[in-house]
């Protein structure tokens, strides 16, 4: 490993660390029962069975989000509608469920359906960037409104059920995806997920499109020269993108969690992502670590509301922290200065020898 | 000339932030009344010790002694609140603004709240008068020539109470006439008292002008010397550490038959609408190296990417080996076999962030040796990309090292090795051995002669006059986007008579006949 590599791991893991740190001090303002609360934060998902499954089962979107923004970012195409993809990645998912009832095709085509949509949404802002220069970054954030609209008309006029309160019909039994461990609710869903991050890592690393898509997100104007199609690359990796946020939705729709399409508001998945992407350094193969993380913070957070008197949002809070201090470019710069000076004079000495 | 000691820089040491020690352990002093050379390759360290004197960088060794008193300079303006002045390579200026707005800058005198406009003229018109500056300060900036730029960026610090001026390469962008009125200017502010730091690699003007001469090789001091007392090969010896011939052992030229690249009636417009190539024409064959020269700016890097298939607005009409390529892409230009080294390497030559194994194959990926259908062939290019770092001498800790470590010269081994490596029938080097050590220049230029004699058709673009000289074996003039000169007998050509057609002073109307048929 290089000492670049080795440095971004560090500050990583000072900034979690540095955050985290900042939540005890906010649990000890604010709670009369600091330390438990802590304790149940920290180790609260391992005491039992049913906590670990629900870190497991927490992974599987931010993984399958959290990939597709890596593919995105990785062309430096900063397309926030991966939030909106996975949303109506659900929703047609469950369009789909609802209607099929065959096995193994049922949940085959909501599946697919869900990715293509998905790839079909979030290439809205790349052929706005294409044909008119608009700003994907903008476009694409408005955009997530659009999904989040239109499933709320589907719900209300096309296939919600009168019989139940903002819920759509009953999604086929045969949709929904088998749980791999008894006793919690992780489903197939994980699996798809951890090939996901494969397959997503081996695209951007292995594929000559792969290398097309980096090579531009690091230097445009490299790419150009070497004769490489920015348009191409744009396209291909918002459809790739989108396809995968898409299809996380519908993996999370047809999971053991829902029976009936009910999301009313955006969930945020494609918030999350931003950060996994961030934490995974833009590598596919590290969001499942990434997501790890931020599903047992969560669950860790979910169990101490429950348990103590502190709440939720102290968990955003952290994330937030994290985020600040991973992307601050300067945070810590004075050590990595140090680190490569120590570096630098060493080779000097080598070379003298 | 009295001998008081106005700066000394003692111990300097400053490594950069991807690793590059650019200055080890240099100590420079500085008198009252001397121009004071910096002379060394480029890369050698000067430009970072005299940054690390403008408070553009902070050292991470070493003191700054001001009159006697040890001092930080923090930034720029802390530099000139200590009478410290810079003119840059690029010039700092506002082009849209007068001579006397761009001098009183910053530190305009006041009437109320608006800039007392006739204060300013009369300030700036005095300053110019008290150093025989002779400068019409009511134009504005973008309709003056670089050399009164470059006089209104010396008055600038002059108003501003510089007693240290530091040059940076003063001379790359003028004619060899400029030059000559520049130091004239310089002369004088030296009788004044001031003291200027030369910088430059050019042997001979530093003969001509400084009193004495520090120079540095690989971010090391070797030495200042009273520049009377030292003969040029000597100074030439301790700047790169043995003896450099700059003479080729050029074979006799071999030319092809086929044109390789026809050129006819090209006029390039930038993107504000500026005429920047004025209908040119020329014809290139294999085994001949056309040089092209001229002051930057006149259309040549407009001419390059226009060539290589990167500004596709143009009139007039481009035939790669009878091919036209109006419609052509830049991946169906590559696949012609032309390879393009560009003139800034980091911005559209690398990806910084990227290996040095990512960086040579963008050009070639595509090739059956690197990839499949889908997938890259990993064995392939690692294997490929540790024969070129052999080959090219790139000097690195391993292929997965991310380009941006590299020093200046080892990044452009990298872009020539992915460059030549496809084997090439058209090179077009657009400055391809700018700001890089002089081993690895010298490596360059001795490659480029070898594809000449292999039967290549080489563009070579450059602002040294020296390389031009010894590769080219034609050599054109650039100037307002004409050819303004020509020559074949390259080797009897006189830096004066080049510079003359640099300035459009002298321009050769009719070149049908000789630069095509």
């Amino acid at each position: 490993m290089n000492s670049a590599k080795k440095f971004d791991m560090v500050r990583t893991v000072f900034s979690v660390l540095i955050a985290l740190a900042i939540s005890f001090v906010i649990i000890f303002m604010v709670s009369d029962q600091p330390l438990e609360a802590i304790k149940y934060l920290l180790i609260g998902p391992f005491t039992n069975k049913r906590s670990m499954g629900n870190v497991v089962e927490s992974m599987i979107p931010l993984i399958f989000t959290g990939t597709g923004v890596c593919i995105m970012f990785s062309a430096n195409q900063i397309n926030l509608a991966g939030e909106g993809a996975f949303h109506i990645g659900g929703l047609i998912a469950s369009c789909v469920a609802i209607k099929l009832t065959a096995t193994f095709v049922s949940p085959f085509m909501a599946l697919l359906c869900a990715g293509l949509v998905g790839a079909l949404f979030t290439a809205i802002p790349a052929i706005m960037k294409i044909t008119t220069t608009a700003s994907e970054m903008v476009s694409s954030l408005m955009i997530n409104y659009l999904a989040l609209y239109f499933g709320n008309y589907m719900l209300n006029n096309v296939i919600g059920d009168p019989k139940a309160s903002a819920a759509s019909y009953k999604l086929a039994d045969a949709a929904e995806l088998p749980v791999l461990i008894p006793g919690t609710r992780v489903h197939l869903g994980f699996i798809i997920a951890i090939a996901v991050a494969v397959l997503g890592y081996f695209f951007l690393y292995r594929t000559k499109t792969g290398y097309e898509l980096r090579l531009a997100g690091e230097n445009e104007e490299f790419a150009k020269y070497s004769g490489i199609s920015i348009v191409k690359v744009i396209m291909i990796s918002q459809l790739l993108g989108g396809f995968v946020a898409g299809l996380g939705g519908g993996v999370e729709m047809l999971s053991p969690i829902y029976n009936r399409f009910t999301w009313t508001s955006l969930l945020g998945y494609g918030w999350d992502a931003i950060i996994i992407c961030t934490l995974s350094k833009k590598n596919p193969l590290y969001t499942p670590f990434a997501a790890l993380f931020l599903a047992y913070l969560r669950t860790g957070a979910s169990i101490m509301a429950r348990r103590t008197d502190v709440t939720l949002e102290i968990v955003q809070i952290t994330q937030g922290i994290i985020i600040l201090l991973v992307v601050a470019e300067q945070f810590l710069s004075k050590y990595k200065h140090k680190i490569i000076a120590k570096e630098a004079k060493a080779a000097l000495k080598d070379e003298e020898a | 000339m009295d001998n008081q000691t106005v700066l000394q820089m003692n111990h300097i040491m400053k490594i950069y932030g991807n690793g590059v020690v650019a200055n080890e352990d240099v100590s420079l002093e500085l008198r009252k009344g001397e121009i004071h050379a910096m002379l060394g390759e480029n890369g050698a360290g000067k430009s970072t010790l005299m940054k690390v004197l403008f408070g553009l960088e902070a050292p991470d060794q070493g003191e700054i002694i001001l009159k006697g008193q040890p001092t930080t300079i923090k930034s720029p303006q802390d530099a000139i609140s200590k009478g410290i002045g810079m003119v840059h390579q690029h010039f700092m200026l506002v082009p849209s603004l007068t001579v006397a707005e761009n001098i009183i800058l910053g530190v305009a005198p006041k009437k109320g709240l608006f800039i007392d406009m006739d204060k300013a003229i009369k300030a700036a018109e005095d300053i110019a008068k008290e150093y025989n500056f002779d400068i019409d300060v009511r134009q504005k900036v973008e309709e003056i020539p670089v050399g009164i730029k470059q006089k209104v960026e010396i008055l600038k610090a002059l108003y501003r109470g510089a007693e240290i001026l530091i040059l940076d390469e003063p001379t790359a962008v003028l004619t060899p006439q400029e030059t000559d009125e520049l130091f004239i200017q310089l002369m004088k502010l030296r009788e004044k008292g001031h003291t200027i730091i030369f910088i430059s690699h050019k042997l001979d003007e530093i003969k001509k002008i400084c009193d004495r001469a520090t120079i540095m090789r690989n971010g090391r001091s070797m030495g200042t010397y009273e520049v009377k007392d030292i003969s040029t090969q000597e100074m030439s010896r301790l700047m790169v550490g043995r003896e450099v011939s700059l003479k080729f052992d050029k074979k006799e030229q071999h030319l092809t038959d086929d044109v390789f690249m026809r050129v006819r009636n090209l006029t390039v417009h930038n993107a504000q609408g500026v005429l920047k190539v004025d209908d040119l024409s020329f014809d290139l064959k294999g085994g001949e190296i056309l040089g092209i020269a001229g002051v930057e700016g006149n259309g040549q890097s407009e001419l390059i990417d226009t060539l290589t298939g990167l500004n596709k607005k143009y009139k007039g009409e481009i035939k790669i080996k009878g091919q036209d390529i109006t419609n052509a892409s830049i991946e169906d230009i590559r696949e012609m076999k032309l390879a393009h080294i560009p003139e800034d390497r980091m911005t559209s030559g690398c990806a910084g962030t990227l290996s040095i194994m990512e960086n040579m194959f963008s050009n070639q990926y595509k090739d059956k040796r690197f990839s499949g259908k889908f997938l890259l062939k990993r064995k392939a290019m690692e294997q490929r990309s540790d024969e070129l770092i052999k080959e090219y001498m790139v000097k690195c800790k391993s292929r997965k090292q991310n380009v941006g470590m590299l020093s200046g010269g080892n990044i452009q081994k990298v872009i020539v090795a992915r460059e030549f490596s496809t084997g090439p029938d058209i090179i077009i080097a657009n400055q391809p051995t700018r700001g890089i050590d002089v081993g690895a220049a010298a490596f360059i230029r001795k490659r480029l002669l070898e594809f000449r004699d292999a039967g290549c058709a080489v563009i070579l673009i450059s602002a040294d006059l020296t390389e031009i000289f010894s590769l080219s074996d034609r050599l054109a003039v650039m100037y307002k986007g004409k050819f303004a000169g020509f020559f074949t007998d390259v080797e009897n050509v006189t830096e004066d008579e080049l510079g003359q057609h640099m300035l459009g002073i002298k321009h050769d109307d009719v070149l049908e006949g000789v630069l095509y048929e």
